[in-house]
């Protein structure tokens, strides 16, 4: 009975311990002249959509979401956010070279179509950042375009 | 009272033990990085007492036959070799030391290689569907970069019209083995240019 008493206790002082440990917010007030929507300046359907399914992890401008103030989940959201930057960041787009440019519109089509992107584990809160079948489309068909005009 | 002491004792432990392991955990990502530059290091200068030139070549001719392996387990739709060879090949592609090379060649080297390690990564990881996606964008990498290292043996670009509009890779012998389909399509393809 103690034992249980002393386990419970210690996962509690744990789990607000944890809370004191910060992270990174992945937040910033500019928008660099780099960033794929000022580069190309898409259609605002086009532009609304990627704002609201990609920025999230795929720029440096993370919108959090309010249970990012508890851990653990605010440490699996800067990982997942800082992996997602390293696959692609769409801030600094301009600074990837045109192979690379090439290489990652090829990807975001394939990751769109395949329905690996956005993530199951955003888009399971985030129910607005889920593409429809013709949003689906309508991301391809542009990206496609950019592929073309490279 | 004695009770509650120890208690208190063991969570200001716990807490002291999760702080020390976050910690922890950020230095060793530190060492980590030095040992690997160390490494690095040692590669380049254990190369440098071989001629310059033939050293250069020597990595050039590792990351294509590490290519050329990779490119076998896709013909034999073998999905873990696969993952491994990437693993193998993004290691070689690291390695890559271009400093013989002209300045404008060196900035073009830079980018094919940064972009053909992100695919051999991605290989190193994925299911044989995204394998033969990146293998495709990585051939093109390869044949561009041995445009500019030149290559000992003769190569042989072939193309399979089928794959994703129309598809290349490299080869080093003339018959097709298709790595974009494996058994389901073997002989799929033709010989587009010999690069020697």
């Amino acid at each position: 009975m103690k034992i249980k008493k002393i386990v419970v206790l210690i996962l509690l002082v744990g789990s607000v311990g944890i809370q004191f440990i910060p992270t990174d917010l992945n937040q910033n007030d500019t928008v660099p002249i780099t960033d794929f929507l000022l580069v190309n300046n898409p259609p605002e359907r086009i532009s609304g959509l990627l704002k609201e399914s990609c920025y999230a992890c795929h720029s440096n401008n993370s919108q959090y979401p309010w249970y990012n103030k508890v851990q653990p989940v605010a440490w699996f959201l800067e990982n997942h956010i800082n992996d997602g930057k390293k696959e692609l960041n769409f801030n600094e787009w301009d600074d990837y070279s045109k192979r690379r440019k090439s290489s990652k519109l090829k990807s975001i089509v394939s990751q769109i179509k395949d329905n690996e992107m956005p993530i199951y584990s955003y888009t399971l809160i985030h129910k607005d950042a889920k593409l429809s079948k013709i949003e689906k489309q309508l991301i391809i068909s542009y990206m496609l375009v950019l592929i073309d005009n490279q | 009272m004695k009770t509650i002491k120890r208690s208190l004792g063991t969570v200001a432990l716990a807490t002291i033990m999760i702080l020390t392991v976050s910690c922890k955990d950020a230095n060793k990502k530190e060492v980590d990085v030095s040992e690997k530059d160390k490494v690095h290091q040692g590669k380049m200068n254990n190369t440098k007492d071989i001629s310059m030139k033939d050293a250069q070549d020597e990595m050039a001719e590792a990351i294509l036959k590490d290519y050329f392996n990779l490119k076998d387990a896709l013909v034999g739709d073998d999905n873990n070799k696969a993952k491994s060879l990437g693993g193998t090949l993004a290691k070689s592609l690291v390695n890559f030391d271009k400093s013989k090379y002209s300045e404008n060649q060196q900035v073009e080297l830079t980018d094919i290689i940064e972009d053909a390690t992100e695919h051999a990564d991605h290989i190193s990881e994925s299911d044989i569907k995204h394998q033969r996606e990146h293998f495709k964008t990585l051939s093109k990498d390869i044949t561009d970069m041995v445009a500019i290292t030149g290559t000992s043996i003769k190569l042989y670009e072939q193309f399979c019209p089928m794959y994703d509009g129309g598809t290349s890779w490299i080869s080093t012998k003339s018959e097709i083995r298709n790595p974009y389909y494996g058994s389901s399509m073997l002989k799929c393809g033709k010989v587009k240019r010999v690069i020697e």
